[in-house]
This record gives C-alpha cells, sequence and structure tokens, in this order.
C-alpha cells in the first residue's frame, strides 16, 4: 500500500498546475529555442539530414515555431504549408519521423521541461504522422 | 552443398548491405521495444506484446540477448534468452528455462522458439493499435516428471495475438501502454509441466494483459496479468500476476524488477516472490 501511495505520488509531483501548455514551454523565445536545438541536432544524424538538402533552415525553424506556438495555443498563426503538401514525395519513414521525435524530446529535456507538459506536447503532434510519413 | 550455402549467405549479405543499416541502437523510441519476456518474445515480463523486440525501426535488424530470474517459495525458474528482429516487422525469439523445484527436489527445462510478425498498426502513431501473431514452439527436455502427473505431450505450439496501443498524454500527462494478448495453447504452467493432460486434452484461448505508465520516459510501472488452462488433475493451476518497474537508462540496456504472483503450482500454494529481468540490445 505505501509502494502504491508513492507511484501515485511520483505520477502527480511533476504535472505543473495553473501554467498553460503555452507558458510551460517558455512562450515563444522558449519554442523557437527548443526547435533551434531540435534542428542542429537533426543536422548531425545522417540518417534524416538528407531529407532538408537544399532547404531554407532559418524558414524551416520559423515555420515549424509558429506552428508548435499555434498548436499550443499561443498567440501565433502558422503561415506554411499544410504537412501533407510540405512533405509530399520526401519519403519519410517511420525510423525517421522517430528520428525527428527523439530530436525533440532531447531538446526539450535540455530545455527542462515538465514531463507533463512534453507529453502534452507530442500528444498535439503525433497526428501529423499520418500526413507527413508514407504509408 | 555446405559452401554454395555459405557463398550464397555471404552474396545475400551483400546485397542486402546497401539497404538496410545494422544500427547500432536502432530508430524506434525509447522503451518501445519493450522487455523480454520469460519465454523469449519481446513484451512485459510473462506476457508477449504486440510490439517488437529491440529498436530496429523501417529497414533496420536488431537483437537483444536476456536473463531472467523468478524466485517464488518453493521454486526458481531461471531463463536465458535472444531475439533477433527486421523492419520492426518481424521478431524471432530462443529461450532456454531451468526450473528449480527447491522443495519437491529436481528440476525442469525447456526450449522455446517463437516467432511474431507485426501486422498492421502502429503502438505510437494513429488510432488503431499495433496487431501482431507469433507462435511459440515449446519443447520439455525433462518430461519424465511431467508425464508422471499426467501430462501428455513434451512438446507443442502456442499461437497468440496481441494488440498494443500508447497513449502519450494519458491520465496525468504521462504516456500508458496497453497490452492485450489472446493465446491458444495446452501448456501446463507454460510447458514446464508438458502439454495437455487428464483433466483437459485441448488447447484452449486464454487471456493475458499488461498495463504500464511511464514516470518518464526512463522509468515506468506497471502490472501483468496472465490467465492459464488447468489440464492437469493432480494439482490445479492459476493465472499468473505481476507488479514491476521497469528502468530504460538507454537503448541498449534495460532492467526490469517485479513482485510476481503465480499461485499454486505442482500442489505448493501462494507461490511469491521476485522477478528480475536483464536486457542487453543491439
Amino acid at each position: 500500500m505505501r509502494v502504491l501511495s508513492i507511484v501515485f505520488l511520483l505520477l502527480l509531483s511533476p504535472v505543473v498546475v495553473g501554467q498553460s501548455l503555452y507558458q510551460q514551454l517558455g512562450e515563444k523565445e522558449g519554442i523557437s529555442s527548443i526547435v533551434e536545438e531540435m534542428l542542429y541536432r537533426v543536422g548531425g544524424d545522417e540518417r534524416i539530414v538528407h531529407h532538408y538538402d537544399g532547404v531554407d533552415i532559418v524558414r524551416v525553424h520559423k515555420l515549424i515555431t509558429e506552428q508548435v506556438c499555434d498548436v499550443v495555443g499561443g498567440p501565433c498563426d502558422y503561415s506554411g504549408d499544410t504537412m501533407k503538401v510540405s512533405h509530399e514525395g520526401m519519403g519519410v519513414t517511420h525510423a525517421d519521423f522517430n528520428a525527428l521525435v527523439e530530436h525533440l524530446i532531447i531538446a526539450m529535456e535540455k530545455h527542462n521541461i515538465p514531463v507533463s507538459a512534453q507529453n502534452q506536447l507530442l500528444a498535439k503532434l503525433a497526428p501529423m504522422y499520418g500526413d507527413i510519413a508514407e504509408k | 552443398m555446405i559452401k554454395r550455402g555459405l557463398l550464397s549467405a555471404a552474396a545475400l549479405v551483400l546485397a542486402v548491405s546497401p539497404l538496410t543499416t545494422f544500427a547500432d541502437t536502432g530508430s524506434k523510441l525509447l522503451a518501445t521495444g519493450g522487455a523480454s519476456t520469460i519465454e523469449g518474445a519481446g513484451g512485459g515480463g510473462i506476457v508477449p506484446w504486440a510490439t517488437l523486440s529491440s529498436y530496429a525501426d523501417t529497414g533496420e535488424w536488431g537483437a537483444t540477448v536476456n536473463i531472467s530470474e523468478v524466485a517464488v517459495d518453493d521454486f526458481r525458474l531461471s531463463v536465458q534468452g535472444a531475439s533477433l528482429s527486421w523492419n520492426n516487422r518481424v521478431e524471432l525469439s530462443y529461450a532456454q528455462q531451468t526450473f528449480d523445484l527447491s522443495t519437491i527436489g529436481g528440476e525442469l527445462e525447456q526450449k522455446v522458439v517463437g516467432a511474431k510478425v507485426r501486422l498492421f498498426g502502429n503502438l505510437v502513431y494513429g488510432d488503431w493499435p499495433q496487431l501482431s501473431v507469433g507462435a511459440q514452439y515449446k519443447k520439455n527436455q525433462k518430461f519424465s516428471l511431467p508425464s508422471a502427473v499426467g501430462a501428455l505431450d513434451d512438446s507443442d505450439t502456442d499461437w497468440y495475438v496481441s494488440a498494443a496501443k500508447a497513449w502519450l498524454d494519458g491520465p496525468f500527462h504521462r504516456t500508458w501502454v496497453a497490452n492485450l494478448t489472446a493465446r491458444r495453447t495446452r501448456a501446463n504452467q507454460i510447458g514446464l509441466l508438458g502439454f495437455g493432460g487428464d483433466n483437459e486434452q485441448n488447447a484452449k484461448w486464454v487471456a493475458e494483459a499488461s498495463v504500464a505508465a511511464f514516470l518518464n520516459r526512463y522509468w515506468a510501472v506497471g502490472v501483468e496479468f496472465r490467465e492459464k488452462p488447468d489440464n492437469l488433475s493432480f494439482a490445479k493451476e492459476d493465472a499468473w500476476k505481476d507488479v514491476f518497474v521497469a528502468y530504460f537508462p538507454s537503448k541498449t540496456v534495460s532492467v526490469v524488477g517485479a513482485y510476481t504472483d503465480l499461485g499454486s503450482i505442482a500442489g505448493l500454494d501462494d507461490q511469491s516472490g521476485w522477478y528480475l529481468s536483464l536486457q542487453a540490445a543491439f
């Protein structure tokens, strides 16, 4: 019983109460640096870096930041194409998608984002899998 | 003949190697390869999951080696296992089990060769669960005792279908994973006491389930339940249960510790104790 209550406390304690997801991610500035860290890591990942050949990385950074800010309820409007259009014909595999997710998770860890906020953001981005990855 | 076999194997490796990467870790997300079950397949501790062992994702190969120990009041189970997975699609596994009858005296042994195929779906993404089917060929190697208590055969094959789903942002904003497995089996105490018996000769469907919550991406806590047939009249057989803590410090090593309740075994009731499993993945 004592073990169960400790487990229960562990489950509850990291939940930050009273802050919106947007705030927990550090608002626009925090999101921008998380995305920067993620793209920096992508640049060193030979599994997926080829997907970014000839791509304007500054523009990609701006768009992803905008998009994350938008989906977590921040004061931004994503101005890019739909995920389906922007990833058409790129041949993104399940492995490639996971690689990017892993870089995002590590970037969030480096920015000390609470696990609860990480999970909320991942759950908002995961449904894009169907439009980004090839079948 | 042997030479030709080696040559074609080498040719195959050369042909395939540019297309696949023997990734040193693999691209699946941390912990999504699961732990190693006592029957060798990837899963929880006692329930095979729809997930495939190791971190081999699209076009990748992966392998694991694992050891598990279960110590309950009157018995001890030692398992050495290994698995090979490809493309997040196919898993082959092997386990050698030694069941020490500490109180009764003597020991039982069994080999388990398993195969699992992911049919469709994806543990993490999409609305559908990941669905896999698998088979476990089991060969009891110390059949005199099982035979003496009424077991009919020293080998048989279990068939199972498993569905697994993760919720990234589940209750308490934690990631949760659930797995349901339906197994067709006639194994007595997973085959350690042979297959079929005087009470029931034929295979039946049994239900197995696991639920786990990830406190963060490295630590998970969960419960497992495994229904079993009751084929032998000499002693009743109960469902198995455990409560576990799993630790995934990296994609190369994982550790699972559990408190387990194996019910009545060979007439000795209330067998409970500890379970510890170590896995290395490549």
